[in-house]
């Protein structure tokens, strides 16, 4: 009777402390989550231009932000560096882009693609989508291999090479991605200048409607999928990427710690080899391989 | 070993990122990147 007692006790105990667990790994998600708000709020405030209907036009915006964050935004105080570093090589004076290649590298050399984890806004909407609750689609590896380097591609076609190349007389070129790829600027952008500006509205065209589409189509897959923009088509991402082996936010396992269990890599929603290659290309450094891990073998690294 | 290699190839990029900021200043290209930003781009909202 007694030895029940103890053991119903000690069962309650462990539901007690599985259920505090629970609760202080997502108090550290949402951490993230109000670094990825307040990153976002900063970025774009000048809530002014939501219902005036026109965008910030301060001397801020010579500086780049770090994420994805559209420049025609009506809150945007800075500029986006994919956006501004298409700008520079399509436009008629054109010439190396020394400036924001600098900021790419700097963000890209202390932060890496911490910055898609915890910075950027389109990331943190795609994290926001992702936690209705429907089922779940997992890219078949095979598929997923091949998708991850799409985004090289149209880093190296769409951001560089198009508006490199090709040019109208002037010798001014498209900004290829921003214009026919990108659904950050739709919907940071555009859904709200031309809901309030009616000199915009009267100007939509087919162009409008194609990225419409591109924007419906981003969300239901960020629904269903986690970040397919982040894994699949994000040039920034690529960019930052290169620079995950050697930032200063780095992960570390712990080999002697580390009992394999696997539970990291099962847990991790960029399908990161965890175990073989932590700071891969793909990680965003949101740290769930960390809070899986039984024997705390995964940390960020000290030096 | 590793590791020092690490941290040698952070400080030459970091190194390489402020060399290029300041190049780009001195060329006036925040000023660039200012003009293109504090107008409405119309191809980037989707217009044309």
């Amino acid at each position: 009777m007694q030895q029940e007692k103890n053991e119903n006790r000690q069962e309650r105990q462990e539901k007690k402390q599985s259920r505090m667990e629970k609760i202080r790994q997502g108090m550290i998600r949402n951490k993230r989550h109000l670094i990825q708000l307040a990153a976002a709020l900063l970025a774009n405030a000048n809530f002014k231009g939501f219902w005036s209907g026109t965008i910030w036009q301060g001397k801020s915006k010579s500086i780049c932000v770090p994420g994805l964050n559209c420049y025609s935004c009506p809150g945007a105080v800075g500029a986006c560096p994919i956006g501004s570093l298409q700008a520079q090589i399509s436009g008629n004076q054109k010439g190396i882009p020394y400036y924001i290649a600098g900021t790419l590298l700097l963000f890209g050399a202390v932060l890496g693609r911490a910055v898609c984890g915890f910075l950027c806004l389109f990331g943190f909407i795609q994290d926001l989508l992702y936690k209705i609750k429907t089922p779940k689609i997992t890219v078949p590896p095979k598929v997923d291999k091949v998708l991850r380097y799409l985004k090289y591609v149209i880093l190296a076609v769409f951001v560089i090479g198009l508006p490199l190349f090709i040019s109208d007389e002037f010798g001014i070129g498209d900004p290829w991605f921003c214009k026919y790829i990108c659904p950050a600027g739709t919907l940071e952008g555009g859904v709200f200048l031309t809901l309030m500006n009616q000199s915009l509205r009267s100007m939509i065209g087919v162009l409008f409607t194609w990225k419409l589409f591109l924007l419906f189509l981003t969300i239901i897959s960020s629904i269903l999928i986690y970040r397919p923009f982040c894994k699949y088509i994000c040039p920034l991402g690529a960019i930052y990427g290169l620079f995950n082996r050697f930032s200063f936010f780095r992960m570390e396992v712990d080999q002697s710690a580390c009992i394999h269990c696997g539970k990291c890599e099962k847990q991790c929603k960029m399908q990161v080899p965890v175990l073989t290659n932590i700071n891969s290309a793909e990680c965003i450094r949101c740290g769930d391989c960390k809070r899986a891990c039984p024997v705390g073998a995964i940390h960020l690294e000290k030096r | 070993m590793k590791r020092n290699k690490t941290g040698l190839i952070r400080i030459c990029v970091l190194a390489a990122a402020l060399l290029l900021i300041a190049a780009g200043i001195q060329q006036r290209q925040p000023e660039m990147v200012l003009q293109k930003a504090v107008h409405i781009c119309l191809e980037c909202i989707g217009i044309g």
